[in-house]
């Protein structure tokens, strides 16, 4: 009989950024990350751009509330913010993880074309603007305008949205469990199939946040604005 | 682009540290405003029959001796103190003659801020030379507000930094910017108002102090607002016993609030309030757009 032990966290390299720059920081996550698996952030006390632009498979544990653009152009990287974020939070994101214990300011992962953004809280104004296929999933509620012009990946609101939700969205999907105070222009509700539902259950495992997936709605383009009609009175 | 910092001591045993706890707040907001800040003290207020006004004087030559001595003459019991190029003049004469009687005698020198409680400093320079030159450090009161700006539609000079004011103890900081200064002035002005700047963030103070005039609540003229300027604003206000915050529907601008039982914290990001006693235990949020928050004294 084998006996497999529990893997134990290693030892995490540590950055203490009361004394020591982003730009070390940051410098230290661009080079050779080899031999390393963990990095803690300490005294991050809003910070701009802390670890954007990770390019390894590296668990980065930022302690406390980290400033604008935090995690930017993620890949491959696990960026964990145990307190709230900037705006902008995982912008471009390409793959990877990046989960956020508080709230996010505004445009949480826009642009993100690949990977996973966490927030556990609420979300501000325009999260997962011009999202290219990344997933979203946010705990709480959502602000103004998200989703506007998100062409591909998946948006899980587990709250409500305020005005103008996925306002002119390609082909991205939002799923709402709350209340949407308004759609934007070309935004619909759809019906939710059985792959949509499956859809939901995955991302909410994926990010560890428990909701009945059978209480979302889904919200898609309804392709009005994908052609010029001359003949609509111009009204979006 | 500018950073815009608050500060209301609730716990009346913790005032003496209003000051202290302000100034890191100011300079943590220097990237977002190096080229001038301003500060807005709310102190004791003065006796029923008298004012305070802060002054300005950009003549480094002014002789603050000369004037101390005729507007002692002019007025009835004047103290005035001088801190470089600011004074404050307390005294129990109205007001309105005071600053009529400046303008005509002494017109380099300009009439900051008229209240019980209000001293207002504001200069050209990094955050912590201007707090330097006028100890923001020392400061004590019940609330401030303050601001760092970087000029995008006017020059850098003392009158176009922040805080504005209008009539009585009444004072607004902004982060943004208005598309319609021009118009909200001229319509302002047939109303009586007297605009001193050319920056954007003027017209909207007078706006709004000209709402409260005609008898709208601080709430009702900040609702009014959101119909009336055209653009971007975060902006911070303080009267004698207030400090309110409203941020525009489109919500550009950003910033965060920190509360704990002692005290209330609002500064542009998040790296202002840090430092602040028990900050891992306030609660922190962030103001929903169009909708106007208040703390009282």
């Amino acid at each position: 009989m084998v006996r497999v032990m529990p893997e134990a966290a290693p030892a995490p390299v540590k950055f203490d950024l009361s004394k020591q720059s982003v730009r070390e920081l940051n410098q230290f996550l661009h080079g050779d990350l080899k031999d390393v698996a963990r990095v803690r952030v300490e005294n991050p006390d809003g910070a701009h751009s802390i670890a954007v632009a990770v390019d390894a498979p590296v668990r980065i544990e930022i302690a406390g509330h980290a400033g604008y653009y935090a995690a930017g152009m993620n890949q491959q990287g696990t960026v964990v913010i145990e307190g709230n974020a900037g705006p902008g939070v995982a912008e471009n994101m390409m793959s990877g993880r990046v989960e956020v214990a508080g709230f996010a300011s505004g445009g949480a992962g826009a642009s993100a074309h690949g990977g996973l953004l966490v927030i556990r809280g609420d979300a501000g104004l325009r999260c997962g603007i011009s999202l290219k296929g990344g997933d979203i999933v946010v705990g709480g509620d959502v602000g103004s305008f998200s989703a506007f012009m998100a062409q591909a990946g998946r948006i899980v609101i587990c709250g409500d949205a305020a005005e103008g939700l996925g306002d002119s969205i390609y082909e991205a999907v939002l799923y709402i469990r709350g209340d949407i105070r308004s759609l934007g222009a070309d935004a619909v509700v759809q019906p939710m199939t059985a792959d949509d539902i499956a859809a939901v259950t995955s991302l909410l495992a994926a990010a560890g946040i428990e909701a009945p997936a059978r209480e979302f709605k889904r919200v898609g383009s309804a392709r009005k604005l994908y052609h010029w009609n001359a003949d609509a009175d111009q009204e979006y | 682009m500018c950073g815009i910092v608050g500060l209301l001591v609730k716990n009346p045993a913790l005032r003496g540290h209003l000051g202290e706890w302000m100034v890191p707040m100011l300079i943590g907001m220097t990237e977002r405003g190096p080229d001038s800040s301003g500060m807005a003290v709310f102190t004791e207020p003065v006796g029923k029959k008298q004012r305070k006004l802060s002054l300005y004087c950009a003549d480094p030559k002014f002789t603050w001796q000369r004037f101390k001595h005729a507007v002692t003459k002019q007025f009835d019991g004047v103290v005035l103190t001088v801190e470089v190029n600011h004074g404050v003049l307390t005294t129990a004469s109205p007001p309105a003659d005071v600053r009529r009687w400046i303008g005509t005698e002494h017109p380099s020198v300009h009439v900051l801020s008229v209240g019980r409680s209000i001293d207002l400093y504001k200069d050209v320079g990094l955050p912590v030379e201007v707090a330097e030159r006028y100890h923001f450090g020392e400061f004590r009161g019940t609330h401030l507000v303050g601001h760092t700006r970087m000029a995008t539609e006017s020059a850098v000079t003392p009158e176009n930094a922040h805080p504005y004011t209008a009539g009585e103890d009444w004072c607004l900081v902004h982060n943004g910017s208005l598309a319609n200064p021009g118009s909200l002035k001229r319509k302002l002005e047939k109303l009586g108002e007297q605009f001193v700047s050319d920056c954007d963030t003027e017209g909207a103070c007078r706006y709004i102090h000209w709402r409260l005039e005609e008898g709208d609540t601080l709430e009702q003229a900040l609702h009014q607002s959101f119909e009336d300027l055209d653009g971007f604003f975060t902006f911070l206000m303080g009267t004698h016993d207030k400090l309110a915050l409203v941020r525009d529907p489109f919500a550009c601008k950003p910033a965060v609030v920190a509360e704990t039982d002692d005290y209330v914290a609002i500064a542009s990001e998040f790296r202002s309030l840090a430092h602040l006693p028990d900050i891992r235990n306030a609660s922190v949020f962030e103001p929903k757009p169009a909708e106007v928050y208040s703390w009282s004294v």
